[in-house]
């Protein structure tokens, strides 16, 4: 028993003695939803974010992956306990656990990614994904030679009817009669089917497909290079699945917005809020160097000229279809 | 008009093979008195093995090899699980397929280091069946097809005459419905179970390579997404038959690629969720006996206890 105390006392004293020391240095961490590092997406898109600060200040920076829904709170729980400067929820998913553990930790920043968590210690970031659809939507329009496209959602939900949205308000700017022809696979991680929606779409006369359909997308992009068509991807750059039949993609800085927030904290400057990234703030936009290589000099210039539009106020992009 | 009709025959047959393969494991297995519910599971490790037999070797037939080896070994551990030590098949069947979820995401990360997805690898092609595929309209449909569709459609005739015309098929069908009387005969009622459900392994794996290097050339985490139980509800719709199996899977892709075409060229009278819902509320029908009688191998589903 005594033993066990001497055991005890020593090690309270070094937890204490590292939290101490710990306390000087500044800390972010970030927990990823369950897709985890390596998602080639929003995950691993945050945790480049996390990596350019790490290198520009010399911080220290660690990621927990999660494994269920149920590990959002303990994860985040556990990163606040820890006494990290600012902690990351990264992911829609979050959005309930992210609420819950805000108003646990007050003294603790958090980040939310593609979600508004409304707390006085929580910086939320969400991307303008219909006005980066609607460039991919320029860009399928004025590559289409039959005047077909197509789109393959996910799951119908409002976040990917906001890719639609925009996508169809793109296509209609450039070409009011070209056919935009709509599919969803209802799931995100079936690649079959996405590959099946597009071949439908394709047999049907559409000759670009853009999807915002996750992993089932991985079969859009391979049912274009079957049919020698062409796909845009989405969220990263995407075009190493097959390099001749990937327009561009639309991808989202979740890095960038990730690395502006820290940066903030770490120069003092930092405000809590809602943080909207749209093409003003590159937030969003078309993948450049594929674009490049895929698409006329022509086809570019209408993107930039509508890019500026839409920065200007010019031009306002729906965020769902119903507004079209 | 006539093209659509053609994309919808083509997309009907893609999207039914991986279910009338897996359709066709559950027939043999259940037929035997083993409830596999684990046909999900052993797909989706099958479709990560043909991926890495593919990656590994280059070759796709290796890859499809790889996923048969796989899935009678995974059925092998669901085998010895209900069969020798008479464990509840469906905590079984339900245990494998978490298993699969967890190893198969494990092992890309340990092959590949990234979540998700495998890198492309080669897959296995199309075959084009030479007088067939100059039948004008029946040759677009079933004159160049990914090899799967054509190893199902061979593979149901034989499963149908294995198990209606053979001394074997007729011993599984004994086990399945009356062991003890089976034994009573002679018919070693383990050795026969045993071989059903390594059979249902075999059509798993192929069935699971028919997904990620048939269908795609990638592994895609939990690309199965739940085929292997629709195949389930293929086989009861089929009554245990494999040629019911047969038109029960080309039922259940055709209502999917019905409702995908229905989409695309905008038809939404009819919302997609009632045709992708449509072959379930057809089974759940069948199973209550509104649309003929659906009656399951007697007994199915018990251990068998030598008295």
């Amino acid at each position: 028993m005594k033993k066990l105390s001497i055991i005890l006392a020593v090690v309270m004293i070094f937890a204490f003695a590292s939290m101490v020391m710990a306390q000087d240095d500044f800390k972010v961490g970030m927990v990823t939803d369950v897709g985890g590092l390596g998602d080639q997406s929003f995950n691993d898109s945050a945790w480049r974010g996390l990596k350019m600060a790490e290198e520009e200040f010399g911080i220290d920076i660690n990621v927990i992956e999660s494994n269920s829904m149920t590990d959002y709170v303990p994860n985040l729980s556990s990163l606040a306990e820890q006494d990290y400067d600012m902690v990351w929820a990264v992911g829609f998913l979050m959005t309930d656990a992210l609420t819950e553990v805000s108003k646990m930790y007050p003294d603790v920043t958090f980040g939310m990614i593609d979600a508004v968590v409304e707390n006085p210690n929580v910086v939320s970031v969400t991307f303008a994904e219909h006005e980066g659809s609607f460039l991919a939507g320029v860009a399928a329009a004025m590559k289409s030679e039959k005047d077909v496209v197509g789109f393959v959602g996910g799951m119908e939900m409002p976040l990917i009817k906001k890719f639609e949205a925009g996508y169809r308000a793109g296509v209609k700017a450039v070409n009011p009669d070209t056919k935009v022809l709509i599919g969803y696979t209802g799931a995100f991680d079936d690649p079959g089917a996405g590959k099946e929606l597009a071949l439908t779409q394709f047999s049907q006369g559409a000759d670009v497909v853009y999807h915002a359909a996750g992993a089932c997308g991985i079969g859009v992009i391979k049912a274009a290079q079957e049919q020698g068509l062409y796909a845009i991807g989405v969220d990263s750059p995407q075009f190493h699945l097959a390099p001749e039949h990937v327009l561009t993609s639309m991808i989202k800085r979740i890095d960038v917005a990730v690395f502006k927030e820290i940066s903030a904290l770490y120069n003092g400057n930092f405000e809590a809020g809602h943080r909207p990234y749209g093409l003003n703030e590159n937030g969003v936009g078309l993948y450049r160097p594929q674009a490049k290589k895929m698409l006329s000099e022509e086809t570019l210039e209408a993107v930039d000229n509508y890019k500026q539009q839409i920065i200007n106020g010019e031009i306002e992009v729906p965020t769902s279809p119903e507004d079209l | 008009m006539l093209n659509s009709m053609i994309a919808l025959l083509n997309t009907t047959l893609r999207m039914a093979t991986p279910l009338i393969l897996a359709a066709l494991g559950g027939v043999f297995t259940e037929r035997s008195g083993v409830i596999n519910i684990a046909l999900e599971g052993i797909m989706l490790i099958s479709a990560f093995m043909a991926m890495a037999g593919s990656y590994l070797t280059g070759n796709p037939w290796l890859g499809v090899l790889t996923a048969i080896i796989f899935g009678i070994l995974v059925s092998l551990i669901h085998a010895i699980l209900s069969i020798s030590l008479k464990a509840d098949q469906i905590v079984s069947g339900t245990a494998i397929n978490i298993f699969a979820t967890g190893l198969t995401a494990f092992l890309l990360r340990v092959m590949f280091e990234s979540a998700g997805q495998s890198p492309s690898v080669t897959d296995v092609g199309t075959w084009t069946i030479p007088i067939i595929n100059d039948i004008p309209i029946i040759g677009d449909v079933l004159g160049e097809q990914i090899p799967f569709v054509y190893i199902a459609l061979i593979l149901v005739a034989i499963s149908y005459w294995v198990l209606f015309k053979t001394p074997f098929g007729l011993r599984i069908r004994a086990v399945g419905e009356h062991p003890a009387a089976a034994d009573s005969v002679g018919i070693n009622v383990i050795k026969t179970r045993y071989i059903a459900v390594l059979i249902s392994g075999f059509f798993a794996g192929l069935a699971g390579a028919s997904i990620s290097i048939g269908l795609l050339d990638v592994f895609v985490e939990n690309m199965t997404s739940g085929r292997g139980f629709i195949a389930l509800a293929a086989m009861i719709f089929g009554r245990w038959t494999p040629q019911g199996a047969l038109l029960a899977a080309l039922l259940f892709g055709f209502a999917d690629a019905l409702q995908m075409l229905a989409q695309s060229i905008g038809l939404d009278f009819i919302p997609r969720q009632f045709l992708l819902m449509l072959p379930y509320v057809l089974t759940i029908l069948a199973l209550t006996g509104v649309i003929g009688s659906s009656e399951p191998p007697a007994a199915s589903g018990e251990p068998y206890e030598k008295e």
